[in-house]
């Protein structure tokens, strides 16, 4: 495992520095997406919203024998449910949530520029709660994530295209691309040297999906887990799997991680929620 | 009794009617342990999947506590037509029950 | 209701009280769906567990197709099919020879149906997944290497 680990290290390197070079970000969004088109040259681009799927054919296989009836399923009827019931108050999610949550769940991330911060919808599923004498649900399984992914499924299909309104904002989004590029834990890896310059690698038998459209199919039901999870959830898992200490689900700086990646998929239709090994 | 824990789909492709199911359950082996208290969780899995046909049984799963968590199936018969019900009951080993039932697309 | 459900299930197995009714010409094989095959879900051995299930003689054949991963995702969750064209299939069995109890799963078809199922099931480590089709009286089965590896991102 280590001289795996050290070749990752060394070859990453050149990749990681490259995508720190000061540039707008919609130039580096350009970089990174070429960097992934010329890399997997006959993926289709909107087919990078199925991670390893895209790139490997004996893995999208078995994805598409559970994708007859996949499990998220459950969890999207479960989500309709759990949606649609009133709070004790009498009043519903639809009333707090942009066209009732409908066909929403792609323009998330956004940059609240009043409140400075980046905003996901699960901050905004919990900001109603509150808002209607409700206590907050856990971010990263269970309730949340079953309406997640009930609302996921009604914008799929649907192209991502992610805002940077104001400095601020983009101050934000600068803080989620360091987060990206930066090593971290006893691994001391950083999420582009597995996501960029190792993707379609493999460390033992894990291959390692491509950073663009990571972000396209959450929440999403994992066999590993046997359940359902958030985005944060598996960024919590991964900074644990190179020994770093993970961040709190909706921390600053996994929402602005969220920023930078989503923003780096944007062309990308969402396809959630998703299934993955 | 529980909100449905059955997902069915059945569609008439030519001759053919094929049924899917897709059934909430945790499909426990016995076999891990509570990481906290050490102690074997206790076998808890589907035993028998019955799928009816207009009332009369078509098709039996019996199961053992190798089939996945949240367990799927599918089966294909002929004398199916639309509208016609499929009726999709499981029986657990601790002797839940859950049923289901929707037309023929 | 459980209780009695169970005990039934438990006394029809052991008395073989069906198979009786079954040689008197009273049931015809295709009316009787088998009892949950408790013996042969316990088994562990993949001969024990063929035997549970009156396959012990099963010959090989070209006829059953098994569609399974050569490498499994994850061993928690392998999509299996199992097909055939044979006439008058009875029963199909998927079992896991590695797994410490190998019947995984065994379907019970009326006349109606044709010789498909398709299934997830739990595989402990590589293992060959063994197919049973009983016809007419007796028993065919295939099988299919499958891989199971442990993922390099920490499982």
């Amino acid at each position: 495992m280590r001289k795996l680990l050290a070749k990752v290290a060394v070859i990453g390197i050149i990749g990681a520095v490259s995508g720190l070079a000061i540039a707008d970000p919609e130039t580096d969004k350009a970089n990174f997406q070429n960097f992934f088109k010329d890399k997997f040259s006959s993926t289709e681009f909107q087919d990078f919203a199925n991670g390893v799927y895209s790139i490997d054919p004996a893995s999208r296989a078995q994805w598409e024998e559970i994708e007859e009836f996949p499990p998220y399923e459950i969890a999207i009827e479960e989500g309709e449910r759990l949606y649609n019931t009133k709070f004790k108050n009498g009043k519903g999610y639809a009333s707090c949530l942009e066209n009732g949550g409908m066909e929403i769940s792609h323009t998330y991330p956004r940059f609240d520029t009043k409140k400075a911060k980046v905003v996901t919808l699960a901050q905004e599923v919990n900001a109603c709660r509150k808002a209607n004498g409700e206590k907050p649900l856990k971010y990263k399984k269970g309730k949340m994530a079953s309406i997640l992914a009930y609302l996921a499924y009604s914008s799929r299909g649907k192209v991502f295209d992610i805002k940077i309104p104001n400095a601020a904002a983009e101050a934000a989004y600068e803080d989620g691309k360091k987060f990206y590029y930066a090593r971290r834990g006893q691994l001391n890896m950083a999420c582009a040297h597995c996501h960029v310059d190792n993707s379609g690698n493999r460390i033992r038998a894990d291959l390692l999906s491509p950073s663009l459209g990571h972000t396209t199919h959450f929440p999403v039901y994992r066999s590993k887990w046997g359940g359902m999870g958030t985005l944060h959830r598996r960024f919590a898992g991964c900074n644990k799997q190179v020994r770093a200490k993970p961040f709190k689900a909706q921390s600053k700086e996994y929402r602005n991680l969220e920023y930078f990646l989503t923003y780096m998929s944007n062309g990308i239709e969402a396809n959630g929620p998703g299934v993955r090994k | 009794m529980a909100k449905n824990s059955i997902k069915i789909k059945a569609k008439n492709k030519g001759e053919k009617t094929e049924v899917k199911a897709l059934i909430k359950h945790n499909m426990e082996t016995g076999l891990r342990k509570n990481k906290k208290t050490g102690e074997k969780i206790p076998p808890h899995f589907i035993q028998e999947v019955k799928c009816e046909h207009n009332g009369s049984v078509v098709f039996t799963a019996n199961w053992g506590i190798a089939v996945s968590k949240n367990p799927y199936l599918s089966f294909k018969f002929t004398g199916g037509n639309k509208g016609d019900t499929i009726t999709v009951s499981w029986v657990d080993n601790k002797g839940k029950t859950d049923s289901n039932s929707t037309k023929v697309k | 209701m459980t209780m009695k459900r169970r005990t039934f299930l438990k006394n029809t197995f052991a008395t073989g009280v069906l198979g009786v009714a079954v040689g008197a010409g009273l049931l015809k094989p295709s009316d009787v769906l088998a009892a949950w095959p408790e013996s042969a879900f316990a088994a562990k051995s993949l001969e024990d567990a063929l035997s549970g299930l009156n396959a012990g003689s099963a010959s090989d054949s070209g006829k059953i197709k098994i569609k399974a991963p050569d490498i499994a995702e994850n061993g928690a969750v392998v999509p299996i099919t199992v097909s055939t064209d044979m006439s008058g299939v009875e029963k199909i069995s998927v079992l896991v020879e590695q797994n410490p109890q190998p019947l995984a799963a065994s379907f019970d078809l009326t006349s109606k149906c044709d010789g498909f199922i398709s299934t997830r099931i739990k595989m402990g480590k590589t293992s060959d997944v063994v197919a049973v089709v009983q016809a007419g009286g007796k028993s065919y089965k295939a099988k299919k290497t499958v891989k199971v590896t442990i993922g390099g991102c920490g499982g």
